[in-house]
């Protein structure tokens, strides 16, 4: 205890606790219907904590941003410069592999995104975020369960091959669509032969615990040949968890719609510029991008990832050297299927007059436009599809073309 | 009053910490066991070598690292000693601090009051993952502000969980100054909303509850200055709770529509008192307290009828708790909520009698996703079905329950689903167990009972 307002976590205590894959386990129709047909991936990835958008993304380029932020502020040069982008804004240091992408035409910033929800509350807004819905309140199923649940039907993953699990779904992959998930195991598994005399019990009599532990029970040819290595060099890391995921998600019958959700993005505190705390939490995203494209390479030019979190925080350094809860912020997108190499943004400004509330960067994009427009390209939905069912409420947000490549 | 022993088994999985071999057979009903551990009015508190209070264990860690850091720059040439390094102090005294919490919890009668105790730190969370000082802390937290407070009142809890140093460094208030201030002036400091934020939002009013962000600003306001003492001096040991005059916000505060004048330390007592009795806290307290101990979705008229007791009893806990229990709506024949991993693991040693070994116990748990004081967020671990019956959820449960019914194996398996199940056993469990191919395998379904698995 060096002193007790400073906080010096491992990466391993922060991201540790970060997440599993979970994943719809069937696979779209349109992948066998036509040749030609994309049989696209789409991996969303939920920064829980509300990313700062402003130090991930840095607009280098506005008067005011230096000023507001002393101590945390990204600079052009000098040890620790900002990765440039497009003269305007620069991306943290921390993030290699995403600039590596972006250069390639393969990864995109949206700037100043936000979800509905103006209020400042985590869990109401991860709630809105994952939700799809207008507003909170809302926590039975999530966008992207309904999003698979609006595709043509499609064909189970075929018994032996579904994927073990992870312990807490994330609320964006929750709902009537059967979901699987999968996390790094830690103890030795029961025989199958128990499992399925437990799951005879369950069906006699507990219908909700016979379906979770059937899925479970489909204990994964594809898992077992890949992760357990990536998971004996760093078990339960993030690595680890990101490179069985991917594996996962790259066989040819594995899930095409996953979420993966990573915690301790709530920077309150000596967040650090180029370097610390959120660096740190950075360098952790970008290892979980680079085994991604590593290990999707084959799969790389009709995948997508979008990487979003709840809401942003305050344009102005708080009086901790960190920032508070706030409003705008970045979405990423990024793999073969994205039209890359571009930052959309309406930048709103972050003078004095600019700012929501005095305080926070102002949104200018909706983060379901985004999504909407994704959903639209990749798999063929209708605007009535994604404005009735998968984000209801949402008839006045218009998708944004143009993102597929 | 003619004792039940489906009733019995009932509540001692939902109320309590499950049933040990003989509690289904006693005598007296389950409604006195439970009332009389909530009157007795007495909360068990863990003790060990290692359970000093909470600046001891904060002085010793910053002495360590001291220590650790002085040998790292001493270099290679200084000779190693022999053998592995002993752990870090911050995992010894974690350690030290959940053992005592299993063995507390397998020595419990009924259990009921632990569950109150393992409910409000959950609904109070500080995590151990957030570093060495909460790793070291979050132990002593649950027992100097948790425990003292669970059959108390609950603004003396709220005072007592805001003002404790492992909240203090966990929100980060010890980092909170105001900008007016003297020390904000001086050091271009100010504020830091977390801890305002939560506390209104998690710990009192609910998200709903009507307050706006000029409120979560003013409570940062009246919490600046409440800190952690850095060196030992005439205000406090170093490690402990400090009010900090000079980084303190100057002047009066308007919270929630009421007007706190600048009475230092007094100020935020008086707006703690207001928010632990307003209206919204009870139906929040109430809802939380519902939904942990009955259903997800708790029946409407058991929140109102608790958060009325909330109101009219003054924010006593020990009369809340005795409203639940007294509740008809709390006795639901229906076994409506999945046990939780801690719930599950205790329920398991206690009904074979197994003394819980705490590395075996804390692997499993770090397994099913719920270590000791370990939730990812301030909102602690979830209370839902949704979230623990999760297929890896369940799957994990099976690899745990066939490795405790290897440990168990010199139990009878009939004698052991009498115990615990009772009555509540269904034909369906019967016969699996009479067809199980081993007594572990016997054992290991009776743990994964929907009867074993629900409350």
């Amino acid at each position: 205890m060096s002193d007790p307002c400073e906080f010096h976590p491992s990466r391993r205590a922060v991201l540790g606790t970060a997440g599993a894959l979970f994943a719809w386990g069937a696979i779209p129709r349109t992948a066998y219907a036509a040749p030609r047909a994309r049989d696209a991936r789409l991996v969303v990835v939920v920064l829980r904590g509300a990313l700062d958008g402003l130090s991930a993304v840095a607009p280098l380029g506005d008067p005011a941003y230096a000023d507001l932020r002393p101590g945390i502020a990204l600079t052009r040069d000098g040890t620790g410069a900002a990765l440039p982008l497009d003269g305007f804004f620069a991306l943290h240091p921390a993030l290699p592999t995403f600039a590596r992408l972006y250069a390639a035409r393969q990864a995109l910033v949206v700037h100043a995104a936000a979800t509905g929800y103006r209020e400042r509350s985590h869990f109401d807004g991860q709630d809105v975020l994952e939700s799809g819905q207008p507003g909170p309140g809302h926590t039975a199923s999530g966008w992207l369960n309904r999003l698979v649940a609006a595709l043509p039907a499609g064909e189970g993953i075929p018994p032996r091959t579904a994927l073990g699990v992870g312990v807490v779904p994330p609320l964006i992959l929750r709902g009537p669509a059967p979901v699987l998930g999968w996390a790094p195991p830690r103890l030795p598994r029961a025989s199958d032969e128990f499992g399925r005399r437990v799951l005879g019990l369950y069906e006699a009599r507990d219908p909700m615990l016979a379906a979770a532990l059937a899925h479970g029970l489909d204990v994964d040819a594809l898992a077992k040949g890949g992760p357990k290595e990536a998971v004996a060099k760093d078990p339960g890391g993030l690595r680890g968890l990101a490179e069985g995921a991917a594996r996962l998600i790259a066989a040819d019958d594995g899930p095409r719609i996953a979420a993966l959700a990573l915690d301790g993005w709530d920077t309150h505190a000596n967040e650090g510029g180029a370097t610390g705390r959120l660096a740190g939490l950075l360098g952790g995203l970008d290892g979980v991008f680079a085994a991604f494209a590593e290990i999707l390479a084959p799969r790389w030019p009709d995948t997508a990832i979008l990487v979003v979190t709840e809401f942003g925080r305050t344009a102005r350094v708080n009086g901790t050297t960190g920032t508070d809860h706030g409003t705008g912020t970045v979405a990423f997108l990024l793999g073969g299927a994205i039209r890359g190499g571009r930052v959309l943004a309406d930048w709103p400004g972050l003078g004095p007059a600019q700012l929501r509330d005095g305080r926070d960067l102002a949104p200018t994009t909706d983060v379901r436009a985004i999504a909407k427009g994704l959903a639209a390209d990749l798999f063929g939905l209708s605007p009535a599809v994604l404005a009735g069912r998968v984000f209801p409420g949402s008839e006045g947000v218009r998708p944004v073309g143009g993102l597929v490549a | 009053m003619t004792v039940d022993p489906r009733r019995t088994a009932l509540a001692l999985g939902r109320f309590g910490l499950g049933a040990r071999p003989g509690d289904l057979a006693r005598g007296e009903p389950v409604e006195e066991a439970l009332r009389r551990e909530i009157l007795a009015g007495t909360v068990p508190l863990p003790s060990g070598p290692d359970l000093a209070a909470t600046p001891t264990l904060l002085a010793a860690l910053q002495a360590e690292e001291q220590v650790r850091k002085l040998a790292r720059e001493a270099g290679p040439d200084v000779p190693m000693p022999a053998g592995p390094p002993p752990p870090p102090i911050q995992e010894r005294v974690y350690r030290a601090e959940v053992a005592a919490r299993l063995a507390l919890a397998q020595a419990a009668p009924t259990g009921f009051v632990e569950r109150l105790v393992w409910f409000w730190a959950n609904r109070f969370t500080v995590s151990a993952v957030r570093g060495s000082q909460l790793r070291v802390g979050a132990g002593a937290f649950e027992r100097e502000a948790i425990r003292p407070h669970v059959l108390g009142r609950f603004r003396d809890l709220l005072l007592a969980v805001a003002t404790h140093p492992a909240m203090l460094i966990y929100l980060d208030n010890v980092a909170s100054v105001g900008p007016s201030s003297p020390a904000g002036q001086r050091r271009g400091k100010g504020l830091n909303e977390n801890l305002g934020r939560e506390l209104l939002e998690l710990h009192t009013l609910g998200a709903d509850g009507g307050y706006t962000q000029d409120d979560v600003t003013a409570l940062a306001r009246i919490l600046t200055g409440w800190s952690v003492q850095r060196d030992g001096n005439a205000e406090g040991l170093p490690g402990s709770t400090v009010f900090r005059r000079g980084a303190h916000e100057p002047g009066a505060v308007t919270l929630m529509g009421r007007t706190y004048l600048d009475l230092g330390p007094e100020q935020l007592r008086l707006a703690l008192d207001d928010l632990a009795g307003h209206p919204a806290t009870a139906r929040h307290v109430a809802l939380r307290l519902a939904r942990h101990f009955v259903a997800d979705d708790p029946p409407p008229a058991l929140v109102a009828r608790l958060s009325q007791t909330f109101l009219d009893q003054d924010g006593d806990l020990a009369r809340l708790a005795l409203a639940l229990i007294d509740a008809p709506e709390a006795w639901d024949p229906v076994q409506r909520k999945v046990r939780s991993p801690q719930e599950f693991l205790v329920a398991a040693t206690r009904g074979l009698a197994l003394p819980p070994d705490p590395r075996v116990v804390m692997g499993a748990l770090a397994s099913l996703g719920q270590p000791f004081w370990s939730a990812p967020a301030p909102n602690g671990y979830p209370d839902e079905a949704g979230a623990w019956a999760s297929p890896e959820g369940l799957r994990t449960r099976l690899d745990v329950a066939a490795r405790a019914g290897q440990l168990a194996a010199g139990t009878d398996p009939a004698a052991f689903a009498e115990a615990v199940l009772g009555p509540l056993a269904t034909d369906e469990t019967r016969t699996a167990l009479r067809r199980a191919e081993s007594r572990a395998q016997a054992i290991a379904l009776v743990l994964m009972a929907p009867e074993f698995q629900r409350r």
